[in-house]
């Protein structure tokens, strides 16, 4: 019971949504769309699944008061106002029927506008920092495959900018293929290009038999050990 | 003494902000709602970044907050976007109009409404996960995304990036492609007919890289060889790639900075 | 040892902190500045802005907004300046957000661009928000067929019955064109696999820069055009400002990513510094400790 049906859901909707791609006709066609849609919705539980285990997880270092508990007690406060004033759309210019949760004006957009969108965009800037110290501690030519990296990564670096044009660009017709630009544009879209096409078609023979596996029910990591 | 010169630097900073705002050079915190959320924005996104310094209670501060404001963000969107309209709507379309969105009333009802019981079902027992017992249940709808992925990623992939990549790359050698096939020129060209070949031959020794049915020894260890290189040129191109993109997104928050908040530009 | 060796010594155990130091201020200095240099459009570009210009007027064009705050800075002058493209053309614009975020995304650009440079646009007749709907690729998969059964209503809760730009559309093969703005999962991508393959709907889009290089193989063959990060957004500004005079006005409006390719080039710049000096540290030491090794050897 508590693995065979899990199983055997799998098996029925992941056949179904294959069948359907050869047989788009009733009923799989329809099924296809009604267990999509179902995906749709059960993907939006899990969201409240994933704000109930922040709770949980939050609610019991408070209670336990375990090292850094305050911190947690900010996390808990934002999570919980923010689910408020969104749940009633407290603020809203249109009022609570009026229009959607995210017009201007409103609390819920006020969480927005000034702590989710400053915080995001920060914690991925921070990336730029990182990515300049790796550049300049770890980024060396130890070997040939290192040192075509750096190369290639350099060229890409100075191309992608108007110096890259502005370097080369005292160069004659007859050596247009030696700028800066032509090798960005060749390495782009020749040897990039094959590379990851290569990769792709690689994760995409990966994806297909894990997910025949999954179907078929020869995977069964999802369902845990119990 | 080293405290004492951070905190001689913060004053300083404090000051000449104070007196900015107090010229009218800057938004005031206390005089408007944007101006308060303008300033706290912005002392987010310098706590933030005062973790590029040392680890400090501001930084985790900030970190916290943002957790729990961001997953309430998702839930909220999550339930007005999907859960209202597509579940409440189908199943109770006058108590939804009714309740929540008045334009849910002008809907058709959809004859096979009662299908929807099957997700509400199967997101009940999602959510059982959180419970004490029964958390087993929760497989049943984690089975339903797992069956719904896998069949949908199956096709997909099979199609659009196997055979597709595939097919694309055995039309490409020609030099020629058709104007009315996409990025089609009409126009053939030795030069392109050149980089296609070197492409499709950088393709087939990356892809031998990959294959591990046969020892890399000999000819076909030295064309993998190659393929390693090209991988190379493609990580290399990623890496450049990527500083440009995490740069870009410095950018943007300094001119948050400089722009929004401190109006020196 | 030298005074050079301990320079050396130093720079190669230099605290990352120096380094972000010097990042740091290159981009503030340089965005202070406001330094903007010329762009040549790439074909890839070339490509998106030619599709657009193509389009007879009134062609239905699919908007989703497949971004949040996280990447804003890089994909938001793309946006802005395709949803000027698309306005400029006469194109009714549908936007969607397959992430929770990206709903925000659509009410910027239409609060940005739209009502401010274009009032005389209406909702529901020139443009509408559809919203954000959770699933992801899930979500494509049932427009692909059927529209209408997952998006009953708009954003703002209004029936799509009643919203006259509807009217003709049952699914994603009704636009004539998928434009989609995309920092990752779901995104490009998926709108590739599950929207323009199957469906053979021409698909183009942007992206973040992280992510362009994995798009390429998808050109041209299932990829109309594809627009990598912020240069590509000014290589997409400076052709409009080719081809519409009246976006020279104002650079801070229409020239966002121009202008950040200032920065960009500076700070690009210093990486490039870090890199070379970080590799003449190692070769140095590297052949000094060999040097070292060999006298060692010849000790013993």
């Amino acid at each position: 019971m508590k693995r065979t049906i899990p199983l055997l859901i799998t098996g029925v909707v992941g056949t179904v949504l294959v069948v359907a791609y050869f047989i788009p006709h009733p009923p799989f066609d329809s099924l296809r769309e009604d267990f999509s849609i179902f995906f749709d919705i059960i993907a939006s539980v899990a969201f409240i699944l994933g704000g109930g285990n922040l709770i949980r997880m939050h609610g019991s270092r408070i209670s336990r008061k375990e090292s850094n508990w305050p911190y947690s007690v900010v996390t808990v406060l934002g999570f919980l106002l923010t689910l408020f004033v969104g749940l009633t759309k407290l603020g809203n210019p249109n009022g609570f029927l009026g229009s959607s949760v995210t017009t201007s004006g409103s609390y819920f957009y006020a969480a927005y506008e000034y702590i989710f969108r400053p915080a995001a965009a920060t914690m991925f800037a921070l990336l730029a920092f990182y990515v300049a110290s790796a550049s300049f501690r770890a980024f060396r030519a130890k070997n040939a495959e290192a040192t075509i990296l750096l190369l290639v990564a350099f060229i890409v670096l100075i191309g992608r900018t108007f110096v890259g044009e502005l370097l080369t660009s005292w160069l004659p017709d007859s050596l247009h293929f030696l700028t800066i630009p032509y090798l960005v544009e060749k390495i782009m879209v020749v040897l990039n290009f094959a590379g990851n096409r290569a990769i792709m078609i690689g994760i995409a023979l990966g994806i297909v038999s894990t997910s025949l596996k999954v179907i078929i029910g020869i995977d069964r990591s999802y369902l845990g050990s119990g | 003494m080293k405290r004492i010169m951070w905190l001689g630097i913060l004053a300083i900073i404090l000051l000449v902000l104070a007196l900015r705002t107090a010229q009218g050079h800057m938004l005031n915190p206390f005089d408007s709602f944007h101006g308060f959320g303008t300033w706290f924005a912005a002392l987010l996104t310098l706590a933030i970044m005062s973790f590029l310094y040392n680890d400090n209670p501001v930084y985790r501060f900030a970190e916290h907050l943002f957790v729990g404001v961001s997953a309430a963000y998702w839930m909220v969107m999550g339930f007005w976007s999907t859960l209202v309209p597509n579940l409440f709507g189908k199943l109770w379309p006058s108590l939804t109009a009714k309740l929540f969105i008045p334009g849910i009333a002008d809907q058709p009802r959809d004859p096979l409404w009662f299908l929807y019981f099957i997700p509400l079902v199967f997101g009940i027992l999602l959510l059982l996960r959180l419970a004490p017992k029964g958390g087993y249940l929760s497989r049943w709808a984690l089975a339903l995304i797992l069956g719904t992925t896998a069949g949908l990623r199956l096709i997909a992939f099979l199609t659009a990036d196997f055979m597709g990549q595939i097919r694309a790359t055995l039309n490409s050698v020609a030099g020629y492609v058709h104007p009315s096939l996409p990025g089609g020129t009409g126009v053939f060209s030795f030069e392109q007919m050149f980089w296609d070949v070197v492409s499709v031959i950088a393709i087939m020794a990356a892809l031998s890289y990959f294959y591990f049915s046969k020892e890399h020894k000999g000819n076909f260890g030295r064309f993998s060889r190659v393929g390693i290189w090209v991988l190379m040129i493609t990580f290399g191109a990623g890496f450049g790639y990527t500083v440009m993109g995490r740069i870009a997104l410095l950018v943007g928050r300094v001119e948050f900075l400089l722009v929004d908040w401190l109006h020196v530009l | 040892m030298s005074r050079f060796m301990t320079i050396v010594e130093k720079l190669d155990t230099l605290d990352k902190r120096w380094v972000f130091l010097v990042v740091g201020l290159a981009v503030v200095v340089s965005t202070i500045f406001r330094l903007t240099f010329p762009e040549r459009p790439t074909p890839m570009v070339c490509a998106i802005y030619e599709k657009i210009e193509s389009l007879p007027e009134g062609s239905r064009v699919l908007l989703p907004f497949d971004y949040d705050p996280g990447s804003e800075p890089e994909l938001q002058p793309m946006a802005d300046a395709f949803v000027r493209h698309c306005c400029e053309k006469g194109l009714v614009m549908y936007f969607i957000a397959l992430w929770p975020l990206g709903q925000n995304m659509v009410d910027g650009v239409i609060r940005r661009v739209l009502t401010v440079e274009y009032p005389d646009l209406e909702y529901g007749v020139d443009y509408v928000d559809m919203g954000y709907k959770a699933g992801n690729e899930g979500v494509i998969a049932v427009i692909l067929t059927d529209l209408k059964k997952l998006y009953t209503t708009d954003a703002h809760g209004s029936s799509i019955q009643r919203i006259p730009m509807m009217e003709g559309i049952s699914n994603i093969r009704s636009f004539d064109l998928i434009l989609n703005i995309s920092a990752g999962y779901p995104g490009l991508k998926e709108w590739i696999q599950y929207a323009g393959t199957p469906g053979n709907i021409p698909v183009a889009g942007g992206c973040t820069a992280v992510q362009a290089p994995l798009l390429y193989p998808y050109h041209p063959e299932q990829l109309l055009g594809l627009m990598g990060g912020i240069k590509a957004a000014a290589e997409y500004e400076a052709l409009l400002l080719q081809g519409y005079p009246k976006f020279r006005n104002d650079k801070n409006r229409f020239q966002t990513a121009l202008t950040r390719m200032g920065p960009q080039t500076i700070a690009h710049l210093s990486i490039v510094f870090f890199i070379i000096l970080g590799n003449i540290t190692f070769q140095i030491l590297r052949r000094r400790r060999a040097q070292e090794r060999q006298s060692q050897q010849r000790q013993e």
